[in-house]
């Protein structure tokens, strides 16, 4: 008798414990009244009283109506997003991580911009080639973001390194090297595997002219064994296999560290870092500057029932993307303007940017050139290759070989 | 439904005769009607009570599950998961998962992941049980001090964990380095990367073993022990011959409840590891995670199907520890 009241004790405490462990957020609907409008963003860091919340309600009362904002996790919005279309109450719009995009064009979930009115004639061809699929664009990027490398100068400069010899592979591991040897560290960078840690591979794949769709060639086989060498000669930490961008930075801000590969984003915290710095753009292979892939999220417009809706839509979507804010948004957001004429606004209040913006120039989107969702399948074989590789457990030449042909096999 | 319950149960004989004023002659027929109608009430009430737990285990088990089983025999890409229309499968999905390389990989880590969990658990529980029931002074401190790893959230836990094992500048290889230890990649070596998640996951699981084997250990009269140390018994004997075989009812439980709480260990994984390096420690529950919402294009279907496989192996288990306990009672 006792025993099964120790069984019902137990099993209630299990539950318990489950049931904390496994709590969901729950979603914002979108079953407005016609004058309430709602907007979802990956932005949680900006409260109600962010300029940049200010901005969207601001916009809502342009157009007429009040905006209902709500702000996700990135890597939660994706898939808020889808199962808020599959319950047939998807926002009005809605800020999405780019390679996000062709997920949700594909599942039918956006219109074209062209369909609800929006032009997107202004912005640079690269940068919204992410949100572009069978030569529509399904959004507007409000910002473009890209990496590159970050220098403490104060480490450099015991090392008797100069950061402008820096042009290709060999004299980066070089300058590695010498840092190594005069007590530094080298470099530190995220290989997650996540999406992450393939968005920081990918500036070395293309800057040894690897192709996304063959994995395995030449230049992959570069890339990675670029990497794997510095982790196995000790000029990258081991633990970038488990580093996001977050904790990466956090690496290079210790001051030990030569370089950081990380973002635009990071600037106003490199400013905080207490010591000297400088950023380079990621050398190719040999020499010349790597395509980086372009970061930021696209503004698009959900399919709703009541096509009536989308004139208003449109108006907010204008607003939000008009020369003037975007400066200032991107100026928050420390984002790069996806257009010319606001680029060259901010790097006349801000010479500090202008590699940002070069670097900008010569990214790619990383769901471009027709590949849309194919990507994330090779991306994710692409950083399991990384993992493999670089933990020890293959080669790159099998890591990449294996990738290769898991992605061809994928079936979807 | 209420009136007729109020009618049958509540209103006392007298009223109902002194309302209705019937002639005394109906008053013979009425005990049989009034017994035909109580128990017809009587079922009718007891669905009543039981409407509410049906429906919740309808909404928030039956039909989860259900869903769960259909995304599974549904080959869904994300366009048919919005719009509707997933054509039947059949087993499509199981075949790919099951012959994916990373299926063997999985299925080794979760066994032994679970095994090796729940027997370090269970012992290490045990231990401390045996050692809280001898009564001592600060016992109960101590004891309260056991379940501080049950009351942490798992991601501060398992964060904490990941920053111990960090292998540049966490304080774990600081203490090897200080004992002339060379580094480990806890985290980020093939080898090690499995090991490091059960460590951390026994730690979490020992508080768990301890409350329920610890409640079971009050329930062995202490006369029994009298008797036995009258006998000459020494305390391993003691704990062999008593404590062991008394506990093995609960035992069993805890072992069954650990088993299925372990089986289905995620967060831990997911945020020390997110499964790698590599694949060498996920499991199906990470696997499972990672196919449904892994990368921006999801695969519902392969992912529900290594869920249910989860579900099964856990509903194995079960099935059997019910079997063990009835072969018991009987």
């Amino acid at each position: 008798m006792r025993h099964t009241r120790i069984a019902i004790v137990a099993v209630a405490v299990c539950t318990a414990l489950a049931g904390v462990s496994a709590c969901g957020g729950s979603g914002g609907g979108s079953s407005a009244a016609s004058g309430t409008y709602t907007f979802w963003d990956p932005y949680p860091q900006f409260d109600g009283s962010s300029p940049w919340a200010k901005l969207v309600a601001a916009c809502g009362r342009q157009a007429g109506v009040t905006v209902k904002r709500t702000a996700f996790d990135t890597t939660d919005l994706g898939n808020k997003a889808l199962l808020a279309a599959q319950q047939g109450n998807p926002p009005d719009i809605m800020l999405v991580d780019n390679p996000v995009v062709s997920t949700l064009v594909q599942a039918g979930v956006l219109n074209k911009m062209s369909d609800v009115d929006v032009s997107t004639t202004s912005i640079e061809p690269n940068i919204i080639g992410a949100g572009t699929l069978d030569g529509s664009a399904y959004g507007v990027p409000i910002g473009a973001n890209t990496l590159a490398l970050y220098y403490n100068k104060k480490v450099l400069d015991a090392a008797h390194v100069d950061p402008s010899s820096i042009t290709d592979w060999a004299s980066l591991t070089a300058a590695l090297q010498k840092v190594k040897a005069s007590g530094g560290k080298g470099i530190t960078f995220s290989a997650i595997n996540t999406e992450e840690g393939s968005f920081q591979f990918l500036p070395w794949f293309w800057g040894a002219k690897g192709d996304l769709t063959k994995l395995d060639d030449a230049g992959g086989q570069a890339a990675l064994s670029l990497w794997k060498g510095w982790v196995a000669k000790g000029l990258a930490p081991n633990d970038v296999l488990s580093n996001t961008q977050t904790t990466s930075w956090q690496e290079f801000a210790t001051g030990r560290y030569a370089f950081g590969e990380n973002g635009t984003w990071q600037l106003a915290n490199a400013q905080k870092a207490g010591f000297p710095f400088g950023v380079i753009s990621i050398p190719a292979e040999h020499g010349g500057q790597a395509p980086a892939p372009t970061g930021g999220e696209f503004v698009t417009v959900p399919v709703q029932k009541d096509s009536s809706r989308y004139p208003t839509s449109a108006k907010i979507v204008d607003c939000l993307t008009d020369d003037g804010n975007l400066l200032s948004t991107d100026t928050t957001l420390s984002y790069i303007a996806p257009t010319l004429a606001v680029q060259n606004q901010q790097v006349a209040k801000n010479p500090a940017l202008k590699p940002w913006v070069t670097a900008v120039g010569s990214a790619r989107g990383r769901t471009s050139n027709g590949l849309g969702t194919r990507y994330p399948v090779i991306s994710e074989q692409l950083w399991n290759a990384v993992q493999a590789a670089l933990s020890g457990g293959k080669s790159p030449q099998a890591a990449l070989a294996a990738a290769q042909k898991a992605a061809q096999d994928h079936k979807s | 439904m209420t009136t007729a319950h109020a009618d049958g149960l509540e209103r006392p004989p007298a009223v109902t005769g002194a309302t209705r004023q019937e002639p005394p002659a109906r008053g013979a027929v009425r005990p049989g009607r009034r017994r035909a109608r109580s128990r017809g009430s009587r079922q009718a009430a007891a669905w009543g009570f039981l409407l509410p737990v049906v429906a919740y285990l309808g909404v928030f088990y039956a039909y989860p599950l259900y869903r769960n089983v259909d995304l599974s025999v549904r080959h869904y890409t994300v366009r048919s998961f919005v719009q509707g229309g997933a054509p039947f499968s059949g087993w499509a999905n199981f075949r790919q998962v099951v012959h994916d390389p990373a299926f063997a990989t999985a299925m080794r880590n979760t066994v032994v992941f679970t095994l090796v969990s729940i027997v370090f658990q269970y012992a290490l529980g045990l231990a401390l049980a045996v050692f809280f029931n001898h009564r001592f002074r600060l016992a109960p401190t101590l004891r309260a001090l056991f379940l501080i790893p049950w009351l942490l959230p798992l991601i501060v836990s398992a964060s904490t964990w990941s920053w111990m094992l960090n292998s540049e500048s966490g304080v774990v290889n600081y203490a090897f380095h200080l004992v002339g230890i060379g580094r480990v990649d806890w985290l980020t070596s093939p080898h090690w990367a499995l090991v490091s998640v059960i460590v951390a996951n026994i730690w979490i699981g020992i508080p768990f073993n301890l409350v329920i084997l610890y409640s079971g250990l009050q329930n062995i009269p202490a006369e029994l022990y009298e008797a036995a140390a009258l006998d000459g018994a020494n305390s391993w004997q003691q704990f062999r011959r008593i404590t062991f075989p008394l506990l093995r009812p609960v035992s069993a439980i805890t072992l069954l409840l650990g088993l299925i709480y372990t089986l289905k260990v995620f967060d831990l994984i997911w945020i020390m590891t997110k499964g790698g390096p590599g694949d060498s420690s996920t499991t199906l529950a990470t696997w499972s995670y990672r196919l449904g919402f892994g990368n921006l294009l999801p695969e519902f279907g392969p992912g529900a199907a290594v869920g249910n496989i989860l579900i099964l192996i856990a509903l194995v288990f079960g099935l059997f520890y019910i079997r063990v306990q009835r072969r018991q009672a009987a």
